[in-house]
């Protein structure tokens, strides 16, 4: 494997019924309930997969994670999520060489969940805290173009 | 349940074997494990070997029968992975396999070589532990998880990077006389406060080292241990395992781990104990907040009670309930797939009195050791007693 870093993440994809052998970091897993999931969200229609009890979560499923309910819906998520907990990181995997340092944040979507990078601020500064409100989409990690769920800062009042 | 005993631990030194195979270190500390039994090999009846990223460092799968020819055994060979936890749960099945009855004699350990990894391979490797899809696509990295876990602690109960910093500084004191150990050197508060941040608010004296290194334990029966005149003082007398969802995210507690309060209360349940009457401890402490987490989950602090701990006392070498003698995964080391079985082996020394910091328990009967995988989406817990 190569230990060049920055995006040359070895090739482990290769069933992806060709055409981009030469993309710069490894996708292990393709799926396309997720990726549906993902476009969806990028559109500004994120869903989570509610159960009757009101356990949420993400594609793919066909069980609630939680009790195990085969009946899942499609709700959508909140417009405005509430940060949970964050994290600057600076030390990146090779898949985020680029990026670093940056804001990782889980954020709080209604029905589920959900974690992303925040942008639209500064890093580095204090910009970030628990609590605040921001917005989920999905824009490209700078290292290698490939989509990443985000989160902006909106006006929380 | 059989009384199940422990005959014997061998350990690599843990650190940088950058010549030595994962066979040949599995080999050594399989080697001192039989020293340390007086069992002989013949008499093994089955190898439980944990091992997390072998397929990556070594470009090695299917590595349990290697394992046993390295050892020197023959027999049933099977290869555990449940990420850090890989050698937790293969030590708790050699632990169930003999107290059902169905062998007197297991070989169970782990081993990993980390350090022939280039440092961003690694922390891709290690984020191969958390959800794909949903974690590491978004950034995720296993430090940044832990970060998020520390923040959402601070944000729920207190605590402070100082508190954290007590942790690192007490774990690194614990590592010097430890011969295993990869980092003998002392780490003040103030060093690691100044440390460079890697995943805030976790600084790089909060995390954990890179490190190759293997364990090995004989676990017998009783019966088997008197029959061959075995000296095993040490029994484990009680085992759990919980599993959380796998992403963080999507748990119900961002600053606990249900994992690991499911596997401590079966475990003490098993053993007919109590946090109260545990005397010594080795937990997970990959990053420094994972040994409050562990602290909590195992009943020996309140929830949210745990971050001043160290910097309290109470858990240093001198105070009430020391842990992580060992210097613990902070400075001891963390070869992930060997972890667990490392920490039973240093358990076993502190009880039996052979540990160069068994001066700090003298009178321990009761010990238990917490092993966690990913963000304690596993978790296993053991109790060691001493029985004679």
């Amino acid at each position: 494997m190569s230990d060049g870093g920055a995006g040359e993440g070895g090739g482990t994809g290769g069933d992806g019924g060709g055409g981009d052998e030469t993309a710069p970091s490894p996708t292990p897993i393709t799926d396309a309930d997720y990726d549906e999931w993902l476009d969806a969200l990028a559109a500004g229609e994120g869903y989570a997969l509610v159960c009757p009890d009101g356990h949420g979560s993400l594609p793919p499923r066909r069980r609630c994670p939680e009790c195990g309910s085969d009946a899942l819906s499609r709700e959508p998520l909140d417009e405005i999520g509430r940060v949970e907990t964050f994290s600057v990181v600076h030390v990146p995997s090779p898949r985020f060489a680029d990026d670093a340092p940056y804001v990782t944040a889980v954020v709080d979507l209604g029905p589920v969940r959900a974690t992303g990078v925040v942008r639209g601020v500064d890093p580095e500064g204090d910009a970030v805290e628990v609590g605040l409100s921001v917005a989920a989409g999905v824009e490209e990690r700078e290292t290698d173009g490939e989509p990443l769920v985000t989160f902006r800062p909106v006006d929380g009042e | 349940m059989t009384d199940v005993r422990v005959a014997g631990v061998g350990l690599t030194r843990f650190g940088s074997h950058a010549d030595r195979a994962g066979r040949d270190l599995f080999a050594t500390a399989a080697e001192r494990a039989f020293e340390d039994a007086g069992v002989p090999r013949e008499d093994v009846e089955e190898l439980n070997y944990g091992n997390f990223m072998g397929a990556l460092a070594e470009h090695q799968g299917h590595q349990a029968p290697l394992m046993a020819e390295a050892a020197g055994v023959r027999c049933p060979a099977t290869r555990y992975e449940s990420a850090c936890a890989s050698a937790g749960v293969a030590v708790r099945e050699a632990v169930r396999t003999v107290a059902a009855g169905d062998a007197d004699v297991v070989l169970a350990g782990g081993m990993e070589r980390m350090t022939n990894l280039p440092t961003a391979e690694v922390t891709e490797g290690l984020a191969m532990a958390a959800d794909d899809l949903f974690e590491v696509r978004s950034g995720v990295t296993f430090p940044g998880a832990y970060a998020l876990m520390a923040a959402a602690y601070f944000e729920a109960y207190g605590g402070s990077r100082r508190d954290l910093s007590h942790v690192a500084s007490k774990n690194h004191e614990n590592a010097l006389p430890n011969e295993y150990a990869q980092y003998r050197r002392e780490v003040s508060v103030e060093e690691a406060m100044d440390a460079p941040p890697v995943a805030e608010p976790l600084h790089l004296y909060d995390a954990c080292p890179i490190t190759d290194g293997a364990s090995a334990l004989v676990i017998v029966s009783a019966e088997y241990a008197a029959d061959h005149d075995v000296d095993a003082p040490v029994a484990v007398t009680g085992t759990g395992q919980g599993t959380d969802r796998m992403a963080l995210g999507d748990r119900e507690y961002l600053a606990r781990t249900p994992a690991a309060d499911d596997a401590a209360e079966a475990a003490y349940a098993a053993a007919g104990v109590g946090p109260d009457d545990v005397d010594v401890a080795e937990v997970h402490d990959c990053f420094t907040i994972a040994e409050v987490l562990a602290l909590e989950s195992l009943g020996l602090f309140e929830v949210g009670e745990g971050v001043g701990a160290a910097r309290e006392g109470v858990t240093t070498a001198d105070g009430d309930l020391p842990v992580n003698l060992s210097g613990g995964l902070k400075a001891k080391g963390h070869p992930v797939g060997a972890t667990g079985g490392s920490q039973i082996a240093e358990l076993t020394r502190l009880l039996r009195g052979d540990h160069p910091n068994s001066e700090h328990v003298a009178d321990a009967e009761v010990g238990v050791a917490h092993n966690a995988g990913g963000t304690v989406a596993s978790a296993v817990v053991h109790v060691l007693e001493v029985a004679e």
